[in-house]
């Protein structure tokens, strides 16, 4: 693989699951609401 | 029906999801689709390969991401179907709700088919039945196409998955929101991602793979100066993420008032993007062995969607060592891929005649899975059934799902005038604050940039039959298909609600409607 190719690869596993595990991180630790949970399948 | 005790009265009716983590699978399920195998890794290849990162991301975050979070105001407001989502938030709307619902039914009676495809080709690649010569077996062998046209000659060997496909779909759909359409989610994401993960290092590992990726990042950069790329993001980011047909509409009404729907919005866009990269790896290591194998490039053996899976995978399972287990893996995973999307789509009808009809869940999906069985045998367990799919899958992609995803953001931002109290609502549990650069985007960039995309299909429709078929089928399974859903969804538009059901949001959302303030 070219230079390129791997720079250009890595930059989207950075910008694509980085911004998934960013985005799970402020789920879990930011969100405003405590989550409620259904007791039994409505 | 009113008040907040009636509110959640109305939530045990219609079900709910048992938490938030069930809701993100259940919506990752439904992004994550045949497209996003398919379909991704050759658009980005197509362009500007590495380059295409950056158009991709813009549309991401100012298309696609802001339009998922529309959807899920709009349904976790109104706590309803896509047309009852749309009365609620202003009477003159509801044809939208309809029309979403004529489009996910035709969506589901086809889509059907390709998993039913998938389910065959999962068990033929332990023996590699397609032999030396995949394409000339998958027309001519397994779905016997002849001419173009209609055709009633059966085939036996896709009616018999697809009927027990459709059984199995009966099934979900009669068990609930929770215990059908979550639990399926629960078990089956984590498998594909398991599944597609394997895959993928399996191919990592081929013989050539490195020329494949190499094809797929090496960046292009001058063609981050051309219209259609920019239009092939924002095309392939909204088609992936199952907005605007009624889908996320749906599934967000199911969820707890308390969820951060901005916070999970964000995760299932970007879970969605993050598994069509994994899938661009995977597709373009296995055809850099297969170009290396042939002694060609790699431009030669790249294509997408049905010739792709059907026709290159195939091809590549015959020369890659251990090749039946990636045939297992690669059409396992389409298979549980189609069905969480499938099951998506089939809700978003089955939702809506529950409420239109007030009927039962299991009398609902009873009224909605036999017909769409029935015309699914009918049109695509045929020798012309691959012909008519793909006219439908082209017509109902862009002349219906662009259109009515148009038609809905400027209808939302400019006739009902509801982004203030959309907005408030998300904001009233979401971690992200939709503030003014939402109801811009929402309201102008996204319409017009969406409208680019409608004109660049348009002209081309317009200017070439679609893949030379006759006028006739183009005109009955296209054009007179598409014209004919908003049709019938005007007409349902036009049937009245029963007196039970409220047509005012539930009084525990954040802000009264606009209409009821008039």
């Amino acid at each position: 693989m070219s230079g390129a190719a791997i720079l250009m690869m890595v930059l989207a596993m950075l910008v694509l699951w980085g911004g998934l595990g960013l985005a799970v991180w402020n789920l879990m630790t930011r969100s405003k609401a405590p989550e409620e949970h259904y007791r039994r399948d409505l | 029906m009113s008040g907040a005790a009636n509110a959640g009265e109305e939530d045990v009716r219609r079900g709910a999801f048992s938490s938030r983590k069930v809701f993100i699978l259940a919506a990752i399920g439904s992004a994550v689709g045949l497209g996003n195998i398919w379909r991704f890794p050759y658009v980005a290849y197509e362009n500007g390969g590495g380059a295409f990162v950056l158009p991709y991301l813009v549309a991401l975050l100012t298309a696609g991401l802001p339009f998922l979070l529309l959807d899920y105001a709009l349904g976790h407001r109104a706590r309803g179907s896509a047309p009852l989502s749309f009365r609620r938030t202003d009477r003159r709307t509801e044809p939208i709700g309809w029309w979403q619902v004529g489009i996910c039914f035709v969506i589901a009676v086809y889509y059907a088919a390709v998993i039913a495809w998938a389910m065959r080709y999962t068990a033929f690649s332990f023996d590699r039945a397609w032999g030396d010569k995949p394409d000339e077996f998958l027309f001519t062998t397994f779905l016997q196409a002849g001419d173009p046209g209609v055709s009633l000659d059966v085939v036996a060997g896709v009616t018999i998955p697809l009927a027990v496909l459709w059984i199995a779909v009966l099934g979900i759909m009669a068990a609930g929101v929770q215990r059908g359409i979550g639990a399926t989610a629960v078990v089956f994401i984590p498998i594909l991602l398991v599944t597609f993960g394997v895959l993928v290092a399996r191919a990592l590992f081929l013989p050539g793979a490195a020329v494949g990726l190499d094809a797929l990042f090496t960046p292009n950069w001058s063609a981050l100066g051309q219209t259609s790329v920019w239009v092939a993001a924002f095309g392939q980011i909204f088609f992936s993420l199952s907005v605007g047909f009624g889908i996320m509409i749906t599934y967000s009404s199911y969820v707890s008032r308390r969820t951060d729907m901005t916070g999970s919005g964000l995760v299932v866009g970007f879970a969605n993007s993050g598994f069509e990269l994994l899938a661009g790896i995977g597709v373009f290591a296995a055809l850099g062995f297969m170009a290396q194998a042939s002694g060609v490039g790699v431009d030669e053996v790249a294509s997408s969607g049905l010739g792709l899976a059907f026709v290159a995978f195939p091809a590549i399972i015959n020369e890659a060592p251990a090749g039946a287990l990636i045939g297992v893996l690669f059409f396992g995973s389409l298979v549980l891929a189609g069905i969480t999307s499938l099951v998506s789509v089939i809700e978003v009808v089955i939702s809506a005649v529950r409420d239109k009809f007030e009927l039962t869940r299991l009398a609902a999906t009873i009224w909605v899975v036999t017909p769409s069985a029935l015309l699914s045998l009918a049109f695509f367990s045929t020798t012309s059934g691959v012909y008519v799919l793909d006219i439908v899958d082209h017509f109902i992609n862009r002349y219906g799902i662009l259109v009515v995803a148009v038609v809905s953001m400027l209808a939302v931002t400019w006739l009902a005038r509801a982004l203030g109290v959309l907005a408030d609502h998300m904001n009233s549990t979401g971690s992200v604050p939709l503030g003014a650069w939402w109801k811009v985007l929402i309201g102008a960039v996204t319409p017009v940039v969406l409208v680019v995309v409608l004109v660049s299909e348009l002209i081309g429709d317009l200017g070439t039959p679609y893949e030379g078929y006759p006028t006739w089928m183009l005109w009955t399974f296209g054009w007179g298909m598409a014209i004919g859903v908003l049709a019938v969804a005007l007409l349902a538009s036009r049937i009245r609600w029963r007196p039970q059901t409220s047509l005012e949001p539930p009084e525990d959302s954040a802000v009264a409607a606009p209409e009821a303030r008039r």
